[in-house]
């Protein structure tokens, strides 16, 4: 396998919208759904005469998502104005940062991938804000513009080339995406523009110091479309490199139809984007105190609560890094515990199992698919004073899946709590004791294996009620007796 | 006496109305009345607001009578066409905007309206602010109501035409390279740019953002000052605009110019300046000498290179500013098979072509592999004229100066040399770039009844002095104002 000699190298520019009520340079609604052009106004359209008023919640989200990235927030930096025409883009300039970006430097750490591997940090370059721009409709023969998203505050996330393959380019995404949630900055959703990303590749033969011609892939709008472009674009580039060919610098766009990156026409790319600093707006400067506060309002971010989770819960690596690649998934995780639980892996495992489920086989989120946290918590802590077994543990949830009931009356009405009275028990241990003297005479003799035939048939005469612990333990008292 | 009301100054004005002399529907009339008699001469305006205009002075008639008549009310006024004016429509003198109404008021039109005045008409103007004559305006060429066959000055030359020949009490212009003081000077009346972030910019139409700023045309220093405190002041719509305070001007009017230290910078006067302005603008000094002011001898060293900054600083924010007249949204579409050639033949008809030149020019500037040398290297020429004026007024109050090297030219004399044009603004540029506030008056005629400009610069925010010595110097009576020959 020729693709063994090489490595390949990823960056990624991740673009996301900010949640803000209004955009970031007039009072209009930056909400999601509204009808073509309603969500507009002389400024976002545009009009003669028109100034940007930059919008404070904005800038707080920016600086939100440069602490949680460990950035450094540039006390002073500057807008820009980057020129070029589009219909969509309502002035003929994008209100971007370019030379002096609001955060700098930082790192996303991507938490442990399976049992067993180590975190590991990708760096990233800066975080910069800027507007977004209308979107264009192709409709029945004419080319139609909505401009509801122009002027929706973005923030555009740029790594350092230090990601090595398509799974860590989707872990990344995964942890960025759970990051922004975490700090609510943004929803990350995909599918309504939320997040978008263009990946910068090249390959290089293993142990190499210099990086090879890289392409850009644009257009990308889900995880699973980064990571098969990258995949198909690594592909291509060893491909042509093993054949003895060249790798051309040039922007791709991913086809997600056929699956494959095609090459854009010079034309679609070949901008000279003319960037000056923009004369509208001063520079937008933020004192350390500003700073400050807002690092204190910051929630607990994925890498922190995983390493708590692994230090004060002794969870593993990998279950602290499945539990928080969802804040409402942590939560749950976190408030199930706070019905008073012991076994802090089996609530973990619970979580990475029943709930999960429930939220795959549902396609709900969270609080519609599961029900209360609490109520998961409390039918676990029945587990563990062996009211019932774990197995009707797992009954009794999908059961409240559904119903929305709690645990005690789910349990009751199914009538699944267990039976650990011990003279029930020894009673049903007498009867199978006595129905099975043949095979009673067998064990004692040596056949050690038919210990588990006659848990079998007591935990049958008992209807599968019987506690198995306290089933073993005078079991094994009566035939050895 | 009605005949006449049109020739009144603001302070007149306000007097008569509030006495109840006469109506402001009266005063409004006698503008509509000049208008229709001179314009067809002088060609102040794209578009006159009769029926609006009667209505807003009624509206102001019923606010005397109530007597809750705030600071302008009933005063008609010109407003360059360069101000978004809801409802009206705002053509920038562009073919590409000839039928674009907008749908917002700018500020500064939001607050006059408050403040009870009067809009008479859109005046003329150099396309987008582009030029020194309003000759490049798709409307026709405004004319110097001193002498029709010369140019009124511009860009904002139909603001100071309209006031020169009494077609309106005062005016609103902006001022990006000298495009109120020069339109001031070369027809006889005053008129004031603020200090960059003095006056909002909302809804005045962008030509180069960090130099454009609004100010007011009027026949007196004094209805320049009313004027300016309405105009001033804080807006939330301009994250650029100033949130200090405003002072009432007219109040700082003292005619006291006793010990005033008037600087006289040696680069302007040098060769290449029409004699007579130089004597008229050396009278003025004697003047102020003989009003206990002292004339000290300042230098601005960088001045020569002043407007070659401009012409990069100023086309380059215009490249980017003027890239919105797409055809996509408003204005002109020309159409064509795809988006690319219908940009290209939009923008071909709907600009003139000093815009053309201009847009080309910025975008030069700005284009990969030239930033450094002429975008930035250009704010470096700009940061060094600020500290030129910042030492000057170590040692002077005032700067005084000639507002250009000549009185208005002949119609179509400089259109066919862009340069010359340029060097029109000479005298007023630097003060863009540096961003101080700038006055215009008159101070002399010429031997053909030209009149010639005095322009007085002051420090950042030091409206009250330019405007007390204007003022002071207006007081002595040393130049009558003199009535267009129309």
């Amino acid at each position: 396998m020729p693709d063994n000699a090489y490595e390949a190298i990823i960056g990624l520019e991740v673009h996301t919208h900010l949640m803000t009520r209004s955009k970031l340079f007039c009072g209009c609604s930056a909400g999601f759904g509204a009808g073509p052009n309603e969500n507009v106004c002389p400024v976002c359209m545009g009009m003669p005469g028109v100034l940007p008023v930059l919008n404070r919640h904005a800038v707080e989200l920016a600086i939100r998502t440069g602490l949680a990235a460990h950035c450094e927030i540039a006390p002073e930096s500057i807008f820009a104005r980057k020129s070029y025409f589009y219909p969509d883009l309502p002035k003929g300039y994008q209100i971007s940062q370019y030379e002096l970006p609001l955060c700098k430097g930082g790192y996303i750490e991507l938490p442990a991938q399976s049992e067993g591997t180590e975190a590991r940090r990708i760096r990233l370059t800066r975080i910069h804000m800027e507007e977004d721009a209308g979107k264009n409709i192709h409709e029945s023969g004419a080319s139609l513009v909505d401009f509801n998203r122009s002027g929706v505050p973005l923030v555009e996330i740029v790594s350092e080339p230090d990601i090595r393959s398509a799974e860590e380019a989707g872990a990344y995404l995964r942890e960025l995406r759970s990051i922004l949630r975490y700090i609510e900055a943004s929803d990350g959703k995909m599918e309504e523009g939320g997040l978008r990303c263009d990946v910068n590749v090249s390959v290089r033969k293993r142990g190499a110091s210099e990086f090879g011609v890289k392409t850009e892939i644009k257009n990308l709008n889900s995880f699973r479309f980064v990571e098969k472009a990258i995949e198909h674009e690594v592909a291509r580039q060893i491909d042509i490199l093993e054949s003895g060919g060249r790798v051309a610098q040039e922007t791709h766009l991913w086809d997600p139809v056929r699956e494959m990156t095609r090459p854009m026409r010079s034309k679609e790319f070949a901008n000279d984007y003319r960037y000056f600093p923009e004369p509208d707006l001063p520079p937008l400067r933020v004192t350390p105190d500003v700073v400050e506060a807002i690092k204190t309002s910051m929630p607990e971010l994925p890498a922190d609560q995983r390493a708590r989770f692994v230090r004060d819960l002794g969870l593993t690596a990998y279950e602290a890094a499945v539990l928080t690649q969802d804040r409402d998934l942590a939560a749950y995780f976190e408030t199930m515990l706070a019905t008073g639980l012991k076994n802090h892996r089996t609530a973990a495992n619970w979580v990475m199992t029943e709930v999960l489920r429930a939220i795959n086989e549902t396609a709900r989120p969270l609080a519609d698919a599961a029900p209360l946290a609490i109520e998961s918590g409390e039918l676990l802590k029945l587990v563990e004073t062996g009211a019932i077994s774990l197995n009707a543990a797992k009954t009794a949830f999908a059961a409240m899946c559904k119903s929305g009931k709690g645990a005690d009356a789910t349990v009751a009405e199914l009538g699944l709590a267990q039976v650990s009275d011990e003279s029930a028990i020894a009673a049903a241990c007498d009867k199978v004791i006595a129905a099975e003297a043949a095979k009673v005479a067998e064990y004692r003799g040596g056949r050690d294996k038919l210990f588990g035939f006659f848990v079998g048939q007591v935990m049958k005469a008992m209807g599968g009620k019987g506690n198995p612990r306290v089933v073993n333990e005078i079991l094994k008292r009566k035939l050895t007796a | 006496m009605t005949s006449e009301l049109n020739r009144m100054t603001i302070a007149e004005a306000r007097d008569g109305l509030a006495r109840r002399e006469f109506s402001a529907l009266e005063l409004t009339r006698a503008c509509l009345e000049q208008i229709k008699l001179v314009d067809p001469k002088i060609n102040a305006f794209i578009t006159v607001c009769a029926r609006e205009a009667l209505e807003q002075a009624a509206a102001a008639d019923r606010r005397l009578a109530a007597g809750d008549a705030p600071a302008l009310c009933g005063i008609p006024l010109a407003i360059k066409d360069i101000y978004a004016t809801r409802g009206v429509r705002t053509t920038c003198a562009s073919k590409m905007l000839e039928n674009f109404v907008p749908p917002f008021d700018a500020t500064v039109i939001a607050r006059l309206r408050e403040a009870g005045a009067v809009f008479i008409g859109k005046a003329n103007m150099d396309e987008f602010a582009m030029g020194s004559s309003t000759e490049n305006s798709a409307f026709g060429v405004t004319r110097n109501p001193h002498n029709v066959e010369r140019v009124p000055g511009g860009s904002s030359g139909g603001s100071a035409a309209a006031v020169a020949a009494d077609e309106c009490l005062g005016a609103l212009g902006t001022d990006t390279g000298g495009s109120i003081r020069l339109p001031a000077a070369f027809c006889g009346v005053a008129g004031i740019k603020p200090t960059y972030s003095r006056v909002s910019r909302y809804g005045v139409i962008a030509y180069a953002s960090s130099l454009d700023q609004v100010g007011p045309f009027a026949k007196t220093v004094r209805d320049a000052a009313i004027l300016l405190r309405t105009l001033a002041g804080h807006d939330p719509h301009d994250s650029t605009c100033s949130a200090r305070p405003v002072p009432d001007y007219e109040s700082a009017l003292t005619g006291d110019v006793r010990g005033m230290r008037i600087g006289v910078p040696k680069e302007y006067f040098v060769a290449g300046m029409e004699p007579q302005v130089e004597t008229a603008i050396r009278d003025a000094l004697a003047s102020y000498e003989r009003l206990g002011a002292k004339l000290v001898e300042i230098s601005l060293p960088h001045t020569e290179y002043a407007i070659a900054a401009y012409y990069i600083v100023a086309t380059a924010e215009a490249s980017a500013n003027l890239a919105r007249y797409d055809g996509i949204r408003y204005g002109l579409r020309v159409d064509a098979d795809n988006t690319g050639e219908l940009y290209n033949r939009t923008r071909a008809a709907g600009f003139g072509a000093e815009v053309k030149r201009r847009i080309m020019l910025g975008t030069f500037v700005l284009s990969a592999g030239y930033y450094d040398a002429y975008y930035l290297k250009g704010q470096k020429v700009r940061t060094l004229i600020r500290g030129d004026f910042d030492r000057a007024f170590e040692r002077c109050d005032v700067i005084a100066t000639p507002v250009a090297p000549t009185t208005a030219f002949k119609i179509g004399e400089k259109m066919a040399d862009p340069l010359q044009m340029y060097l029109s603004d000479i005298f007023t540029i630097s003060v863009n770039l540096a961003g101080l506030p700038g006055l215009s008056i008159p101070c002399g005629f010429d031997r053909d009844g030209l009149p010639i400009g005095l322009q007085l610069i002051g420090e950042p925010f030091a409206e009250e002095t330019i405007l007390r010595a204007g003022d002071a110097f207006e007081r002595t009576g040393a130049v009558k104002r003199r009535a267009a020959i129309l």
